[in-house]
């Protein structure tokens, strides 16, 4: 072993206290910002995953359009503008064609039209208002993974049954509908017509079990007394919901019409998700911060207590840089050992409240094992750790033999 | 010729420009027994860590085994220093954590020219010179001051410097301890061709030593050769 490691290993082991002391400031330090991270990441994945339960990654419809000036020549001063909306159905033309051109983009994985209906479904003398949407059950399937909240029933005997319909628990619950029972829904166009319960889901968000409802799309073009080329969304999966802006951007150069990723339509959720991920990047990389501070001061110490032994090192020939050496290799090594302890208290925290149970539409403590934080904590750490050895290193490595030992 | 300077003079500028050394001229032989003495504030130890290498600030030449040390870079020095000069000072100045024999073998871990099992050979061999092979394993704090001394001698002989270099290397020792000191010196100028060159005030010490360069306000005034 190298000289100054060995001389390093003896100032670790010969004040045992203070290096613990310092390991455990990494430790603890670390631990948290695993934790705190793999938290972060859990609720992120948790927030996608009941955002995603309801809206696709990207949307395509038809925008509304401004009425343009006919006369191109603007130099003229009498001109009088009055833009306005132009009147016009908001269907897409040609759907299929549409459709199509979507789903050969590399990037998408679903496509499929969708229609939202605005509905009353009465059972006797109650009535409620709610949405019912028009899917086609393979591809929603894929999209939304129905299959994982439903409770009764089955999502396939939709496609063999068109007037089949699935309705949310609280639906359920209220008109005290079971499967095979009759429900009759009223448009808004005014068309009345009774579907069949063939499935009960539960999302476990109350007001979407209270008033949501999946039918056939065919069922629901008829609700709005439109033909089947009547479509007024496509809704789009991609590969990666993180890449749906950019895709959303080249379909809309592609088909014309407006695609919409879904950060775009819910800005809000996406501001909290940025306010807590600087909330606890700030909070996790303080505690980091102040592990090294430990290092920091705990060396600055070893250096003030043992400023004759340098001295006399430094006399006998040791090099600046080999007084940096041992400092940092110290620093180092208290990092590691942090690090390591570190890493086992985040599985051990992260173990335990997997197992917590919170209800609602969360369920389980959304936290997992994050190899990609566990990673990031571990060289922030040890680049903490580093630059908290190396400065009082850097300040032993100046010290003047001569000034110490004429003492 | 083993050292020699040309010309040395220094300045201290804090509080006031003030010239400690004046126009230093001499010549060291292999295998002298040098004392310097002189009042305090007579140069004397400031001129030795000139000698050192480890004080640059200074104007003039200085040749250490005919080589011109004047100029170079500070991790050159700390290998010529490493190589060449042994260091005992008036602390022991040991690493209290290492044992006797640790901290003797340091200095040649640093060189690095033998591997480890010789250098703990060599370094036995050295505390055997200074009689205290059966304390070799012992930490460094638990010997007594004159042992601690010896230990600090056998750190400086580790690595067969050209010459020794000692700032009042008995100034902490009583006079049974100063005694043996004194004669382990001799021992190593006279058995081993060892030089050394130490600063004392202690008359007595100096007297036995071959050569004496008495300073005073910074100029040598005596340089005498009593063998």
């Amino acid at each position: 072993m190298n000289i100054n490691s060995t001389i390093a290993k003896t100032y670790i082991f010969s004040n045992k206290k203070l290096t613990a002391v310092a390991v455990l400031g990494v430790l603890l330090g670390m631990s948290v910002y695993i934790f705190m991270n793999s938290l972060l990441v859990g609720f992120d994945k948790s927030s996608n995953t009941s955002v995603f339960r309801n809206t696709s990654h990207i949307r395509v419809y038809k925008d509304d359009e401004i009425s343009k000036v006919l006369v191109n020549d603007t130099n003229e001063n009498y001109l009088i503008i009055n833009p306005k909306v132009v009147p016009n159905n908001n269907t897409i033309i040609n759907p299929k064609m549409i459709l199509e051109t979507i789903l050969k983009q590399k990037e998408v994985t679903v496509a499929m039209p969708q229609i939202n209906t605005n509905v009353f479904y009465n059972n006797g003398k109650s009535q409620i208002a709610g949405i019912s949407v028009g899917i086609k059950p393979d591809e929603a399937n894929l999209m939304y993974n129905i299959k994982s909240f439903m409770v009764e029933g089955d999502l396939d005997l939709l496609k063999s049954n068109p007037n089949g319909i699935l309705i949310g628990s609280g639906i359920s619950e209220k008109m005290n509908l079971a499967i095979n029972d009759n429900l009759n829904l009223t448009s808004s166009k005014g068309i009345s017509r009774t579907f069949k319960v063939v499935g009960i889901f539960k999302t476990n968000n109350s007001v979407t079990d209270k008033t949501k409802s999946y039918i056939n799309l065919s069922a629901s073009q008829q609700l709005l007394i439109q033909g089947d080329s009547y479509i007024t969304d496509i809704n789009v999966n991609v590969t990666d919901p993180e890449i749906a802006e950019k895709v959303a951007k080249k379909l809309t150069q592609i088909t014309g019409y407006k695609a919409e990723g879904w950060k775009q339509a819910n800005e809000t959720l996406m501001a909290t998700n940025k306010m807590r991920k600087m909330i606890i990047t700030f909070v996790s990389l303080t505690i980091l911060l102040v592990a090294g501070f430990g290092i920091y001061n705990i060396l600055n110490m070893t250096v003030s207590q043992k400023i004759n032994d340098i001295a006399i090192l430094k006399a006998m020939g040791f090099k600046g840089k080999d007084v940096i050496r041992i400092f940092v290799t110290q620093a180092i090594s208290i990092g590691i050992m942090g690090v390591i302890g570190g890493v086992i208290m985040a599985t051990i925290l992260i173990t335990f409240l997997k197992r917590v149970y919170l209800g609602g539409d969360i369920g389980y403590f959304p936290i997992d094992y994050e190899p990609q934080k566990f990673v990031q904590g571990i060289v922030i750490g040890l680049v903490i750790t580093f630059f908290a050895g190396y400065m009082p290193a850097k300040k032993a490595a100046n010290v003047d033999p001569v000034d110490i030992l004429r003492k | 010729m083993i050292l020699k300077t040309e010309n040395i003079d220094k300045f201290f500028h804090d509080p006031n420009e003030f010239q400690v050394l004046k126009n230093i001229e001499f010549d060291v032989k292999k295998g002298e027994f040098l004392s310097m003495i002189g009042k305090s504030g007579s140069g004397k130890s400031t001129l030795l860590y000139i000698l050192s290498t480890m004080d640059t600030d200074y104007s003039g030449k200085l040749f250490i085994d005919n080589q011109l040390t004047t100029g170079l870079s500070k991790d050159h020095l700390a290998e010529i220093r490493n190589e060449k000069i042994g260091f005992v000072f008036q602390f022991h100045y040991l690493l209290a954590e290492f044992s006797c024999l640790w901290n003797v073998m340091i200095p040649a871990l640093k060189l690095g020219k033998l591997c480890e099992k010789e250098i703990e050979q060599r370094a036995y061999q050295k505390l055997e010179i200074l009689g205290l092979k059966d304390q070799a394993l012992k930490p460094a704090s638990k010997l007594s001051g004159g042992q601690q001394q010896r230990v600090a001698i056998a750190r400086a002989l580790i690595n067969d410097p050209l010459i020794i270099m000692g700032d009042e290397p008995t100034g902490n020792l009583d006079s049974k301890n100063t005694d043996i000191v004194f004669d382990i010196f001799q021992n190593l100028t006279q058995n081993y061709g060892q030089t050394i060159i130490a600063v004392t005030h202690d008359e007595d010490f100096a007297k036995k030593s071959d050569r004496i360069i008495e300073m005073k306000d910074g100029e040598i005034v005596k340089n005498i050769h009593s063998r």
